[in-house]
């Protein structure tokens, strides 16, 4: 095995993710970043189980990893049980531990997703927030975000949420305590290394 | 036609819940939060626990690659570790992507008990806590459709169009995550979920049925987050609104926050783009969660259920079914202070 294969492997979602494909294209055709984009996720199939290093190489520095959509379609019909969308994120991974994410575009963009997601989960205990969903970020949110996120205050006890608010109940703020060990869990785990590796800090 | 769905029911506990929060419902919809554990509370008079040292699933992070999947399964580990904390072992993850990573992290540690073990390890050196896995996992609408008979009789409104008398035709939309990844998970599978089609039916509505039904809503994790890469989303948003429309549905039912986000504020968005909605009269099809759909028929408030969160307003669909509502305390705040409406879109009508 080449040293590209060899290191996907590492991740146990590989295996399962692609077994024997045999190109039949159903994943093609269901699949929405296909319809979008100029996205095969049968050629994806076809790259790795070929096991071409050079090949291989040039699709993790790639665009087309990243146009998936990971809604999973794929895994519903694929008649072999493989799923192109798991393997994506086997790619994705390796692009990014790699280094190979910064030599395209849409890998790039990993650096913004690991600045917003990322760091809200470690800071506020949630990916998403209201307060981190800013209107002029999001035009496509509408007048009535804007007016949510202007009186939040006002508005979410009325629609039973403790916003800021101590103990139970929706966009509570997460004890201190909780965030610590969320952190340590990702200290542990890699996530915190993976972060290194995208953003450099 | 041949009713598929009947051919597979999922184990749904009856009582005695452990629920965990969901990023994007309490962020857009924090009223169907509300509403869900209200009726289950009082309605249906079910102990359903809202542990306050609970936290993401991580999932929205996980499908946008900046969480690896260890990292995710421990998270997952330490929600578990809570739940055996209170002393449940129901477990009920509100998001459908929540589900969608339970469920994944359920099979794999089912298929590779080494990788259970990997993650019993992560948890103590993190934490120093220890977990057991849930006897049963749910979606919350698993849960409201399991009760869906319970609650008719306590429901003040059907779902029928009171100036025809006919039953409201209602399009369903699936998340992806609910039963495309796992199928024996979601009642009725992938091809012909029915979870929130038994709703409609049992409250007197009727389901549309249309060719892009199980087509993604578009919101493709990191296609919709970085704002460069939006076309993605909304374009296929768009082609299932092209698709339903010849149906003219009288309103769309989710049972995904995000899915709903989206299928709302799209519509928005292509109005104010090209001038177009996808009813008659300008207006767009409203969209409403299973929960409010559920506190409405119930003769909950609307505004205490959030629908002046939507950007398609529900006034005219309210109007059909015969719901009564209060239009001046619409944008009232908690206090009753009165506040300034939103601005008007340009062309969606409002």
């Amino acid at each position: 095995m080449g040293y590209l294969i060899d290191y996907l492997n590492q991740d146990v979602r590989f295996e399962e993710s692609l077994k024997a494909c045999m190109n039949c294209g159903v994943c093609t055709a269901v699949c929405p970043a296909a319809e979008f984009y100029e996205y095969d996720p049968r050629r994806i199939c076809d790259t790795v189980q070929r096991g071409d290093e050079d090949a291989l190489e040039q699709l993790l520095k790639s665009d087309t990893i990243w146009y998936c959509g990971q809604c999973m379609s794929c895994k519903t019909r694929c008649p072999r049980g493989n799923v192109p969308g798991e393997l994506i994120s086997v790619l994705r991974r390796a692009s990014q531990e790699l280094g190979y994410f910064s030599q395209s575009e849409k890998g790039r963009q990993q650096t913004q997703l690991m600045n917003t997601l990322q760091r809200n989960i470690l800071e506020i205990g949630y990916c998403v927030y209201p307060d981190r969903v800013d209107p002029d970020y999001h035009p496509e949110q509408g007048p009535v975000w804007r007016w949510y996120h202007q009186h939040i205050a006002e508005v979410a006890p009325r629609l039973g949420a403790n916003y800021h608010g101590q103990g139970a109940g929706a966009l509570r703020d997460i004890p201190q305590e909780d965030l610590d060990e969320v952190r340590r869990i990702f200290e542990v785990t890699g996530g915190m290394e993976l972060r290194k590796r995208v953003t450099d800090e | 036609m041949k009713r598929y769905w009947n051919e597979y029911q999922k184990e749904i506990a009856d009582d005695r819940y452990f629920y965990e929060r969901s990023c994007i419902r309490q962020t857009f919809f924090p009223g169907s939060e509300a509403a869900f554990l209200k009726i289950l509370r009082e309605e249906l008079g079910k102990d359903i626990c809202d542990n306050p040292h609970q936290h993401t699933c991580t999932g929205i992070g996980y499908h946008s690659d900046v969480v690896p999947f260890d990292t995710t399964m421990t998270v997952v580990a330490r929600l578990f570790s809570l739940m055996k904390e209170c002393g449940y072992s129901n477990y009920v993850p509100s998001c459908v992507t929540s589900f969608g990573v339970f469920t994944e992290v359920m099979a794999k540690w089912a298929e590779n008990p080494a990788l259970k073990e990997k993650a019993r390890q992560y948890l103590w050196e993190a934490c120093r806590r220890e977990f057991e896995v849930p006897d049963n996992i749910v979606h919350p609408s698993d849960i409201i459709y399991k009760f869906r008979f319970d609650l008719k009789p306590r429901m003040r409104y059907q779902l029928v169009n009171r100036f025809t008398g006919k039953p409201l035709r209602v399009v369903e939309h699936i998340g992806c995550h609910y039963a495309k990844i796992f199928p024996e998970q979601g009642i009725g599978k992938a091809e012909f979920p029915y979870v929130l089609a038994g709703m409609i039916e049992a409250w007197g509505g009727e389901v549309i049925d249309y060719p892009e039904r199980r087509h993604c809503c578009g919101f493709g994790f990191r296609q919709y987050l970085v704002r460069e890469n939006r076309g993605y989303s909304i374009a296929n948003t768009k082609k299932k609104f092209e698709s339903m429309e010849p149906y003219e549905p009288d309103f769309i039912l989710t049972n995904c926050p995000g899915c709903n986000m989206f299928l709302d504020k799209w519509q928005y968005t292509i109005a104010e783009m090209e001038r177009k909605t996808y009813d008659r009269d300008g207006y767009g099809i409203p969209v409403l969660t299973y929960e409010e759909l559920t506190g409405l028929l119930l003769g909950y408030d609307p505004w205490t259920l959030g629908l002046q969160m939507h950007q398609v307003q529900a006034e005219r669909l309210l109007d059909k079914i015969g719901i009564a509502y209060n239009p001046r305390e619409k944008y009232a705040g908690s206090n009753g202070r009165m506040l300034n409406p939103p601005a008007k879109p340009e062309c969606l009508l409002v």
